[in-house]
């Protein structure tokens, strides 16, 4: 591995060095060593995983009743105090009421240099931006979009925001890569001891899916619910016997913002043109049979693409194996209809989804540390068949960004697309450019996947397969399709929107994002204005 | 209104891929430029170097130059800049965006135009991706689609996207205003290559040859060698009556549209599902275009989101006579392409008669014989086009004549 020049991140001046997807990437990140990417399935862990402080039933009331009067109490309780890591899962999404109010309070405390480790922020943390400006938040480890995006971008965080997949994430919670100190876990329902489910009261969302890594190796656990119920509550997504405090507030969220009252395909024609294009590719190549495993997104596009399989599966007498939620009404119709056997599921997108968890039998919640981690004994997206994903960018050599837009600004998460790549076909549907701006260009401005895992773009004007995937190519060669190739695909872009500057960074790295085994694949730096 | 400042284009929250310019005239200190653009990193500099290159070319010395870029293409920029100067200097100078080969194509009169797909004028979002829906035909829209005071620079827009957008082998066709506003329609998208104009509210044949003569200067004028046909739209109950004259008011005609909107509203009746009330018109229409060896084309069906409303709607159609309609979404050209496609025992009976005319060929034969039934040419062709039509809906394999020797026994 050989060297690179001193570059400054945050305040000291630290190595990089070239990683093996040939991007330069520090060694040392917030003051802790850091693994360069080493390639695909190269890196193998060693030791034990974590172990968060034993406890003892003596210090916790015999009744089993672990009620505080609010939030700031337990957070005190927990000891909060400098530097600490706070943890919150993203299930109230954009109708979060209670991560902020974590940092308010931190910050009338005088807290300072906390880490915020959230599943995924949505706008509704923007205000977390004061928090970071004022020292109470060191650093987001995580998702950061719209004007947190922009702000972790232009250098303005004191330390550098680290991005991981939702395996990720469970990943390095697992390895102690980070250690939380206190989980905040928002529950829309709870029982007095601390178990608790992410349907019933007012705030429903279905799953809690992303919370059982955190309520397992935090040293301290806090829930927050606005609907307590008797014990015991079940079924028990997060179980008492981890919790320390449980907090009864008045509201947790806002209803109509944690799930969509519906989730809606796209209309827009030409979207629903890459869908029918997709679906086709599917049903051609052979990928789509009985028994299929799948998974897709809840965007619009994703969306559509679920509704055309429906269509193939019904009409050829099929029945999909199972498919992997993100739970949609879409998914609930081919399980209702007979056309898929279990959803197993870590997060419901709308509310007949989250109906469904309750009526179905064969609608399972299914943990995120159980799927997507990759430190563990196998996963479940390799399994898959079927995998839809989205990207910004995609690159000549099928390498893909889902964090930066083409002009150089965080604007999202990684979410589980770095886990999803693992599935045996990952089929990308994108429109060629978006507003003037090519999605397939010379060299993603972040890298985010190897191009090796990614192995089919199909686009409005054509579908480009991986070379990697010669099976693939051969089965659609008299299929009628539009089959191309990346180059040809970047060519038509930039004929048609002309050849794009590339955006200029300073040197600061202002963020990491960590492949799926803890290395770091990349860096993103900050925007020179 | 201040005469040294000029604004033209779109620019707002829901507006893409257009851009907003505002051109102010000043007496000294050269040009200024003041860009606000969503694509600012990666086309910022060569969105300001082209307005400079144009503004200059453009015989502009002294000016300030606002533009509101929501991810405008260079053609749509072009556009908007061209109007903002003519607006300001009325100049005659235009400057136009590469033409590539590939979007200079000619139709034959007698294509297929089951669907038109309607795009408006001044909005070219819509137009950019209108190629990849596989409508027969693009109507870039001038007339109704576009407000009075915007008709300038939608020309102007239409012009360019005539040149620089790859419609993918549809029929390019655009729908002029009327009268004298028509006539400047035509100077500037007559020379891009259109393969079709739509002539609206047409009442007499004096309308149709009114616009075939001014096409004729047009292209005597500049050598253009590719055919321009013309599809008048029948939508007043004086252009009914004159529908038969209408129909062959010119050789170019190649096809006869009926517009139900404007129809109903001239005979004072509302516009039903059922249609009852224009049962008349269109009937009168399809056999006028029968007669003069056009094809008819029936009205928009306007709601979007009913699909079986459209279907049953493209079944009346057909029933009738008529041998195409307009689409005003793309998801309806699908539905409607299908309506009009040859049913399978069409596909098979030309099968048998295409069959039948290649055996004759390869024989010698000047005659055409299904059994012991003589085929006329006119039937060939149709056979040959429901064929390829077929093939091109996906109906039947392009390969068809390699289909069993049995099913080959079996229709012979």
């Amino acid at each position: 591995m050989k060297f690179n020049k001193q570059v400054n991140t945050a305040d000291m001046s630290i190595p990089t060095v070239i990683n093996a997807a040939g991007r330069a990437v520090p060694t040392e990140i917030n003051g802790k060593p850091a693994i360069p990417f080493r390639g695909i399935g190269k890196y193998r862990p060693s030791g034990n995983k974590y172990g968060p402080p034993i406890p003892s039933c003596i210090d916790f009331p015999p009744d089993g009743n672990k009620v505080v009067a609010t939030l700031e109490e337990a957070l005190l309780r927990c000891g909060l105090r400098d530097g600490m890591t706070i943890s919150t899962h993203h299930h109230l999404r954009d109708g979060d009421l209670i991560s902020n109010s974590i940092f308010r309070i931190a910050s009338l405390l005088g807290v300072k240099d906390l880490v915020w480790l959230p599943s995924a922020s949505f706008p509704c943390n923007d205000p977390v931006i004061q928090y970071l400006e004022d020292g109470t938040i060191n650093r987001i480890e995580g998702s950061m979009n719209g004007p947190l995006g922009r702000f972790v971008s232009e250098g303005r965080m004191k330390g550098t925001a680290v991005l991981r997949s939702h395996g990720g994430r469970v990943q390095a919670i697992q390895d102690g890569e980070v250690r939380i100190d206190i989980a905040v876990l928002v529950a829309p329902s709870a029982d007095s001891f601390g178990n608790a489910k992410g349907t019933g009261g007012s705030s429903a969302c279905g799953v809690l899916g992303y919370a059982k890594t955190d309520a397992m190796y935090a040293d301290k656990v806090i829930v927050v619910t606005d609907n307590l119920i008797d014990v015991p509550c079940l079924p028990m997504e997060i179980e008492g016997n981890y919790v320390d405090c449980v907090v009864v507030v008045d509201k947790i969220g806002i209803p109509e913002k944690i799930v969509s009252g519906t989730t809606q395909i796209t209309k827009s024609p030409d979207r629903l043109l890459i869908a029918e294009l997709t679906a086709a590719f599917l049903e051609k190549s052979g990928i789509l049979k009985d028994g299929v495993r799948m998974q897709a997104g809840a965007g619009g596009t994703s969306l559509a693409i679920g509704v055309f399989i429906h269509e193939i599966l019904r009409k050829k007498g099929w029945k999909s194996k199972f498919g992997f939620g993100g739970s949609t009404k879409y998914m609930v119709e081919m399980l209702e209809q007979g056309q898929m056997e279990y959803i197993l599921d870590a997060q419901a997108f709308d509310l007949e989804s989250v109906a469904s968890i309750e009526k179905n039998s064969g609608h399972v919640p299914y943990p995120v540390f159980n799927a997507y981690n990759f430190h563990s004994k196998g996963n479940l997206t390799s399994m898959m068949d079927i995998m839809i994903l989205g990207a910004t960018e995609v690159d000549l050599n099928f390498n893909g960004n889902v964090v930066t837009h083409s002009d150089g600004y965080l604007l999202h998460g990684i979410g589980g697309w770095q886990n999803c790549l693992h599935a045996r076909n990952v089929i990308l549907p994108l429109p060629l450019f978006r507003d003037r701006i090519p999605v397939i260009v010379d060299q993603v401005t972040t890298l985010c996947g190897p191009g090796e895992l990614i192995d089919v773009i199909v686009t409005e004007r054509g579908i480009a397969i991986n070379p990697l995937r010669q099976d693939l190519i051969e089965s659609v060669r008299n299929s009628g399709l539009p089959i191309t190739t990346i180059e040809k695909l970047k060519l038509e872009a930039e004929r048609i929107c002309g050849k794009p500057s590339l955006p200029r960074f300073e040197d600061k790295i202002v963020a990491a994002i960590k492949w799926v085994d803890g290395t770091v694949i990349d860096t993103v730096r900050q925007i020179k204005k | 209104m201040d005469k040294s400042c000029a604004t033209t284009g779109n620019s707002g929250p829901k507006v893409r891929s257009d851009c907003q310019i505002t051109l102010s005239l000043k007496n000294e200190g050269g040009i200024s430029i003041e860009l606000k653009s969503k694509v600012e990193t990666l086309y910022g500099d060569s969105v300001r170097s082209l307005c400079l290159k144009m503004l200059r070319c453009l015989g502009i010395e002294n000016a300030h130059l606002e533009v509101v870029d929501s991810g405008a293409l260079p053609f749509v920029i072009m556009a908007r800049l061209e109007a903002a100067v003519k607006k300001l200097t009325g100049t005659g100078m235009k400057f136009l965006p590469d033409f590539p080969e590939d979007n200079m194509y000619s139709t034959a009169r007698d294509r297929f135009r089951f669907s038109r797909l309607y795009l408006p004028g001044n909005t070219p979002s819509l137009m950019i991706n209108a190629g990849l829906h596989s409508a027969d035909g693009i109507i870039l829209d001038l007339e109704d689609s576009v407000a009075p005071e915007k008709k300038d620079e939608a020309r102007i827009l239409v012009r360019n996207a005539l040149r620089q957008l790859d419609f993918r082998s549809a029929e390019k066709m655009v729908r002029i205003n009327q009268g004298e506003r028509g006539m400047n329609d035509l100077d500037s998208v007559i020379p891009q290559n259109v393969n079709l104009v739509l002539i609206p509210k047409c009442e007499s044949p004096e309308n149709v040859r009114e616009v075939a003569n001014h096409i004729r200067e047009i292209t005597a004028g500049s050598g253009l060698a590719y055919p321009v046909y013309l599809m008048p739209i029948i939508e007043s109950a004086l252009g009914v009556e004159l529908a038969f004259d209408i129909a062959r008011a010119d050789e170019s005609v190649v096809a006869m549209a009926v517009g139900l909107e404007d129809l109903t509203a001239d005979m004072g009746v509302r516009r039903t599902r059922e249609g009852n009330e224009t049962l008349y018109a269109r009937t009168r229409i399809v056999n006028a275009a029968k007669a003069a060896g056009i094809q008819p084309i029936d009205s928009v069906f306007p709601d979007v989101a009913d699909m079986e409303g459209l279907r049953n709607n493209v079944a009346v159609s057909k029933a009738l006579g008529f041998e195409g309609m307009g689409c005003i979404h793309p998801r309806q050209v699908a539905l409607i392409r299908q309506g009009f496609a040859p049913e399978p025992e069409e596909i098979e009976k030309s099968k048998k008669i295409v069959r039948a005319y290649e055996a004759a060929l390869s024989k010698g034969l000047g005659v055409v014989a299904l059994g012991s039934k003589m085929i006329d040419p006119p039937v060939v062709n149709r056979a040959m086009r429901s064929i390829d039509l077929a093939v091109r809906l996906g109906l039947i394999d392009s390969e068809w004549r390699n289909e069993s020797s049995d099913e080959i026994q079996q229709t012979s």
